[in-house]
């Protein structure tokens, strides 16, 4: 690698001033932590929101004093409403959904990590790049404002869940929280759109442009590759979704008829009859499914992708094996993004679609299937007869794997429309996809941040805190979302704040007191995870270039990372990512940069002027 | 020494496969940064790139809006097709003419004429300006025989369409505007005629979807079916 130092460098150097530095930064690195504070602040508030669904859940009748004083409206006397339960359905999904599982692995990592493992000095687009942060962060302090706005109507946003369905969502007096509270979200979710595109657009042009010397694309770590494939599938599926949004917000304040059919009979008024009920007619409310399901299923992909990419990359690293099957995974990750416009459907099974439909859907949801068990069986494949370093990155990633396979499986159940017509609407689909979605994303993401801390700050995260930070996380997941399934399989439905007055649910009470004590218990553990990502930044262990020796270009470079990444110097790269375990070679691994012994890079003279200079 | 372990192709075929062998110019490859300053080829192929996959964002919202076009024209009986307001001739003659002199202001751009260039990008905003203004005056047109956005799904539809494809046009107003105003009469900065030049085509490529979505919306709106 030494190689690699020679010659003329011409270095950038980091603005000086602090809002230039840290605020309004074109560095892609500030820009990654940037989007990852914001996550880490929404997640916060998504939990907090399912830690008082929980309680609602298991406790009722229990007035909480505080509930009262803080939301008199929504609790009084302590005591939520369905309505302001049903608000914290729909801001803890929206939430969690848009600024916590969409940022974090691509404007978090992605943005820290892309334009390093391929070996360039920043994003394509700096300012675009800047930009698509603070407009994300727009959008999060509009659905914040949601939040205020919609406390005279005594609830914390609208009512309708992070779908949105129409007509009730087109229909300002169609509850509480249904007014101010729902053009908000649709602002807010529409400044979002443009947020992400903005990202994915640096993220395309940055992939397929700025590679280094040799890295060709069959090089690239699989990081990159789900990163890239989560880019594409944002720019084409996040379009689909601001267009219904402008159509959603013209229903609902210039008095077009895009999704509200006629005759329509909402709290107590007919159409027509009240001036604040403007007479529509003929418009389709399954047309607001088709438009937001062709986004939201792209989007469910957006959010574990990275994930994947994550996990396979720290695998192969600790397991000190290459990756098991290299371009089967890149397919397989392509293969998924491919399949997923094509699938969305299979959310809409009762919507009334035509049984013919119906099978193509579910015949093509469940070929998704095929390359997810291409990825699970080269994971697995990858740990076969290894030997395994378990730190904690790793086994987050393993969880990943284990999370992954547990949310799949029910996939197949709900793919298929016969089962998923008694199943739909229940607890059964609300573990399905928190397991899949949701929990696996989120391990991919702490796998993501125990193994790139030390490139990020220079340290260690603690080790001890962070195995225990596993442990309690991964047992109390399994306990809070296989319960679930059961419910969801006697019948128990999703978004209904208490289930008191069904006599057929009673027996399953024990088992909602026991999934609320398990997400209270997870939730305080993740204070843990909290405390050592903050201490660490501080007192942590120190950790060299490549703490986990590791082949890829990010250890390549110090860290942390200077301004330009390579402090001036592009590396060359001469072979595959995960070179692990190499027979004959001095170590167990062998870096990207390493040339092969005697050999020359192309387009160098002898003169020791070797790497990329500008 | 080290044997690849990434993939199992032999080490004499080129392509896929992760084994070692002499790197190629790939991506930003050595052919453009191997010097000691930017080569033309550099931003243009990132502006390039960056075009399409905005087009592409574009075209996927605009594909939405037709879908849901189409379902909603097929979905009830309240469907009332607009007369087509005759001025939005005028407005498509106009858009249809910017393309052709924001092609020629390019053409004259890579001819090395400045002066003629920016001529030609002035003509192309007025242009643009007038194909907005002749897009108001249809809505005025509208509004005079009462019609407006709310009145029946086709009208929505109009305005809608017609709106987004305006904020789009307008940006590339913006963007017409930016570009006459870095144009330098003469400029030996070789990095910056290869900008400016990267910025003109990618400009001048947005400009000319946005001329072929407007005559794809005219055709929809007033033709299909």
């Amino acid at each position: 690698m030494s190689v690699e130092t020679h010659g003329a460098v011409h270095r950038h150097e980091p603005p000086t001033g602090f809002i230039r530095k840290y605020i309004f930064s074109l560095d892609h690195k500030v820009i990654g932590i940037q989007y990852i504070i914001l996550a880490l602040v929404a997640v916060l508030v998504g939990m907090t929101m399912s830690v008082l669904m929980r309680m609602n859940l298991s406790w009722p009748g229990t007035n909480w004093p505080i509930l009262g004083t803080l939301f008199p409206g929504g609790a009084p006397d302590g005591m939520m409403t369905p309505e302001f339960y049903l608000s914290l359905v729909t801001m803890h999904g929206t939430i969690m959904v848009f600024f916590v599982l969409t940022t974090a692995p691509q404007g978090g990592f992605g943005n820290y990590f892309l334009p390093i493992q391929i070996g360039a000095e920043d994003m394509a687009f700096p300012v675009l790049n800047m930009l698509s942060f603070w407009v994300t962060l727009v959008g999060f302090i509009v659905i914040l404002a949601a939040i205020f706005f919609s406390g005279a109507e005594s609830t914390v946003g609208p009512i309708g869940g992070w779908t949105a369905y129409a007509p009730l969502s087109a229909l300002p007096n169609s509850g509480p929280g249904q007014g101010m509270g729902m053009n908000l979200w649709i602002i807010s979710i529409a400044i979002f759109c443009i947020g992400s595109l903005l990202g994915a657009l640096n993220f395309i042009t940055t992939l397929l442009n700025m590679r280094t010397r040799g890295m060709s694309l069959m090089r690239m770590p699989l990081t990159c590759w789900a990163w890239f494939t989560t880019a594409v599938l944002a720019l084409l599926s996040f379009p689909v979704l601001l267009g219904g949004g402008i159509l959603l917000l013209l229903d609902r304040v210039a008095g077009t008829s895009f999704f509200i059919p006629g005759g329509l009979y909402v709290s107590g008024v007919l159409a027509g009859t009240s001036p604040n009920f403007p007479p529509h007619t003929g418009g389709s409310p399954i047309l607001w499914q088709h438009l937001f399901w062709f986004f939201g299923h792209p989007e469910v992909y957006i959010a574990i992708l990275p994930g994947m990419g994550a996990t396979s990359h720290i695998l192969s690293t600790f397991a000190r094996k290459p990756i098991f099957g290299y371009r089967a995974m890149v397919f397989a990750i392509f293969a998924i993004g491919l399949l997923g416009f094509f699938v969305w459907g299979h959310h809409m099974f009762i919507s009334g679609m035509s049984p013919y439909s119906a099978m193509t859907f579910s015949i093509l949801t469940l070929s998704i299937g095929v390359p997810s068990a291409v990825k699970t069986f080269n994971w697995l494949g990858t740990l076969w007869g290894a030997k395994i370093r378990f730190h904690t990155p790793m086994l987050f990633a393993i969880g990943f794997v284990s999370l992954f396979v547990a949310g799949g499986i029910t996939g197949l159940v709900l793919g298929q429309t016969s089962l998923d017509l008694p199943m739909h609407d229940t607890y059964f689909v609300t573990a399905h996809f928190h397991l899949v979605m949701g929990v696996a994303s989120i391990f991919g993401m702490f796998a993501a941040t125990y193994f790139w801390f030390p490139k990020m700050f220079g340290r260690f995260m603690h080790e001890g805190l962070g195995k225990l930070h596993f442990w309690v996380t991964f047992v109390g997941v399994y306990c809070i979302f296989v319960p679930m399934h059961t419910m969801g399989m006697v019948g128990m439905p999703r978004r209904f704040a208490q289930f008191t007055e069904y006599e057929f649910l009673a027996s399953l009470h024990p088992l909602v007191m026991f999934v609320s004590i398990a997400a209270i218990l997870t939730v305080l553990v993740q204070i843990l995870f909290y405390f050592n990502l903050v201490w660490s930044i501080f007192k942590g262990k120190k950790a060299g270039d490549n703490p986990w020796e590791a082949t890829t270009l990010e250890w390549v470079t110090s860290s942390p990372p200077p301004h330009d990444n390579f402090a001036g110097v592009l590396p060359t790269v001469y072979r595959g990512p995960y070179e692990f375990a190499v027979p004959g070679a001095t170590h167990d691994y062998v870096m990207q940069t390493e040339p092969e012994p005697g050999e020359q890079p192309a387009g160098v003279s002898g003169n020791g002027h070797n790497g990329h200079k500008h | 020494m080290a044997t690849t372990v990434t993939s199992t192709k032999p080490r004499s075929r080129s392509g896929f496969g992760g084994g070692p062998k002499s790197p190629r110019p790939n991506g930003n490859g050595s052919h453009e940064r191997n010097g000691q300053s930017f080569t033309p080829e550099f931003s243009a192929g990132r502006y390039r790139i960056g075009m399409w996959v905005a087009l592409a964002a574009i075209l996927m919202m605009f594909t939405a809006l037709t879908s849901a076009y189409i379902v909603r024209s097929a979905s009830s009986n309240d469907w009332q097709p607009l007369t087509m307001p005759g001025i939005l001739l005028i407005s498509t003659a106009l858009i249809v003419l910017s393309s052709g002199t924001l092609e020629t202001a390019r053409r004259k751009l890579k001819e090395s004429a400045p002066g003629a260039h920016k001529r030609w990008l002035l003509i192309t905003v007025l242009l643009g300006l007038g194909f907005l203004a002749s897009q108001l005056l249809a809505w005025r047109q509208l509004v005079r025989q009462g019609i407006y956005v709310s009145s029946n799904p086709h009208s929505s539809f109009f305005y809608l369409l017609t709106a987004t494809h305006g904020v789009h046009l307008f940006g590339g107003l913006v963007a017409l505007i930016y570009l006459a105003l870095r144009t330098r009469s003469s400029n030996d900065d070789r990095l910056a005629v290869a900008k400016g030049q990267a910025a003109a085509d990618a400009v001048t490529l947005y400009w000319h979807f946005m001329d072929v979505l407007w005559i794809y919306l005219f055709i929809l709106l007033f033709y299909w079916r």
